[in-house]
């Protein structure tokens, strides 16, 4: 009946919040909890943060070197080409920068947590891990968390960077605008509200990359097949996440900052 | 029994001496709407070792899970050296598992590691120096006979190879309950008689409470029906007729506990499932 399989449809997706955030909540109580496992978190640190640089970089070059292509043919027609640097480095910085960053790293990492977490669960060594005194939440969870919303933080800094950089390389050599015209309208034109806008993003995506990742890898039943579902479905939810966030973020930041 | 907090200094088996090695009163349990166990109730005493029988699916891994806490019943109460492992948090449960050795199914080795990191696992949480790790892991590897497989990784082993490293894990802290879920499962028999012959070595040596889940009768009457010789250091077989006093049986079909008794009274019994099974 059709009642019946929306009902347990329903009852399903309240049990999957329920757990999530069951899940989050025990990994942050377990920042404050001994034992602190920070060797896993710089571990994965350098896979997370390190891994990911040259997708970033490439993803924030060709991003802002494309703004700076697309825009400055409009900014043409009204005579504003002048200030492609402005509209480069704002949309990077508040925008672009955060949200295609992690969704890189979503596709990336996310991705791996589940594959990995979720191999473990279907082949028991979740459940050795536990027989053997170590919580799964401390040991594989919370080093995650941590390592994804610092690593996303400086991988944002290094996105609008060179995606300014790359605005910068097109408007320059392609567009032939002049380079300190570029660069001032580009530093003038942000705000310190712009830049906490921009930053405070990657904090929060981090969190669902991380999380949502995790979740699903915790969560993965039925084998191999168990653990591709759970791996598709981790990208595609944090994927999903990050833009819905981003516009509630971006609403609330306005509002609270003006811009 | 009371559910008494941990006490750090005592072993937790030993804080209630006389209560037995695991206890489950009337515990049931379902998944998804379909009950999996209902009401057992059994002990497994303090030096004993109980093997468990029964069809594939029947319910012998959960019942394994849930002596160890990592699934809670939803009926009924478990015991575990007194403690009420089905009441219990888990981060009580980590402290409580010191004492309790598990060898999982398929080995659930820790497929990112090394055997000496696997079989050292424990210890390193606890962050013990590296001497007293390598000098532990060589012990428990020598015991299982695969010291020469410290650097290796588990893919590089075979299954016997890694069910006898997931045996070489659970008891390097000299566990006093032991939990075996299927050691020979997928094994052809000469590497069963192998791993039989570890368990059989680690009862009468070390006397490890015991519960043994395999659906394999031949493993089952080989270890009622051997001893291991300290002397010349081999598995023989009892005097015909004999059976091991220590080791006794149970039996689950279709959720429900329908033998625990000894080896005599399993051979003679008449129930009919008991003896289709036996017969199979």
């Amino acid at each position: 009946m059709p009642i019946a399989t929306l009902d347990a449809a329903a009852k399903k997706g309240v049990a999957a919040v329920q757990q999530y955030s069951l899940l989050s909540a025990r990994a942050l109580a377990n920042l404050f909890r001994r034992p602190f496992y920070g060797a896993d978190i710089i571990t994965q640190a350098d896979l997370i943060g390190i891994g990911s640089l040259p997708i970033v970089i490439l993803t924030g070059l060709f991003t802002g070197g494309v703004l700076a292509l697309q825009s400055a043919s409009t900014l043409s027609e009204f005579g504003a080409a002048a200030i492609t640097g402005e509209l480069v480095s704002l949309s990077m910085i508040k925008e672009l920068g955060p949200v295609l960053t992690s969704l890189m790293v979503s596709g990336r990492n996310a991705s791996g947590m589940a594959s990995e977490l979720g191999s473990m669960m279907v082949t028991e060594q979740i459940d050795a891990m536990r027989a053997l005194g170590t919580d799964p939440h401390k040991k594989l969870v919370m080093p995650r968390i941590v390592a994804t919303i610092v690593m996303l933080f400086f991988l944002t800094i290094v996105a609008d960077a060179v995606g300014t950089l790359g605005g910068a390389a097109v408007a320059i050599i392609m567009l032939r605008q002049d380079a300190s015209q570029y660069f001032h309208t580009t530093y003038q034109a942000l705000r310190y509200r712009d830049v906490t806008q921009g930053l405070v993003k990657p904090l929060v995506f981090g969190f669902i990359i991380s999380t949502i990742g995790c979740y699903y890898g915790m969560s993965t039943t039925g084998g191999t097949q168990g653990v591709g579902r759970s791996t598709t479905q981790a990208v595609v939810v944090s994927s999903v996440l990050i833009i819905a966030v981003d516009f509630v973020i971006s609403q609330f930041m306005i509002g609270i900052v003006g811009r | 029994m009371a559910d008494l907090a941990l006490q750090a200094e005592t072993p937790p088996s030993q804080v209630h001496p006389d209560a037995p090695a695991v206890r489950f009163e009337h515990v049931s349990i379902g998944f998804e709407g379909k009950d999996v166990l209902e009401d057992l109730s059994f002990d497994v005493q303090r030096g004993e070792t109980r093997i468990l029988l029964g069809p594939a699916g029947v319910g012998k891994s959960v019942l394994l899970k849930l002596a160890n806490g990592l699934i809670k019943p939803d009926s009924g109460r478990i015991f575990v050296f007194g403690y009420e492992v089905s009441a219990m948090r888990e981060e009580d449960l980590f402290q409580l598992r010191e004492s309790i050795g598990t060898v999982f199914q398929e080995g659930a080795l820790f497929d990112s590691l090394t055997v000496r990191d696997n079989v050292g696992y424990r210890l390193m949480e606890q962050h013990l120096p590296d001497e007293e790790i390598d000098q532990r892991v060589t012990e428990a590897l020598r015991f299982v006979e695969l010291e020469h497989t410290l650097t290796k990784f588990p893919s590089e082993l075979s299954g016997g190879m890694r069910r006898r490293v997931a045996i070489a894990r659970a008891i390097i802290t000299k566990p006093d309950l032991l939990l075996y879920d299927s050691p020979t499962g997928g094994l052809d028999p000469i590497t069963s008689t192998t791993i039989i012959e570890l368990v059989i070595k680690q009862r009468d040596v070390y006397k490890t409470s015991s519960l043994l889940v395999t659906h394999r009768l031949q493993d089952a009457f080989m270890l009622v029906g051997h001893r291991f010789d300290k002397e010349t250091g081999q598995m023989e077989p009892l005097p015909e007729g004999q059976t091991d006093p220590c080791t006794s049986f149970l039996m689950l079909h279709q959720g429900r506990l329908v033998f625990d008794g000894s080896t005599h009274d399993l051979v003679h019994s008449n129930d009919e499932f008991i003896q289709q099974y036996l017969t199979y």
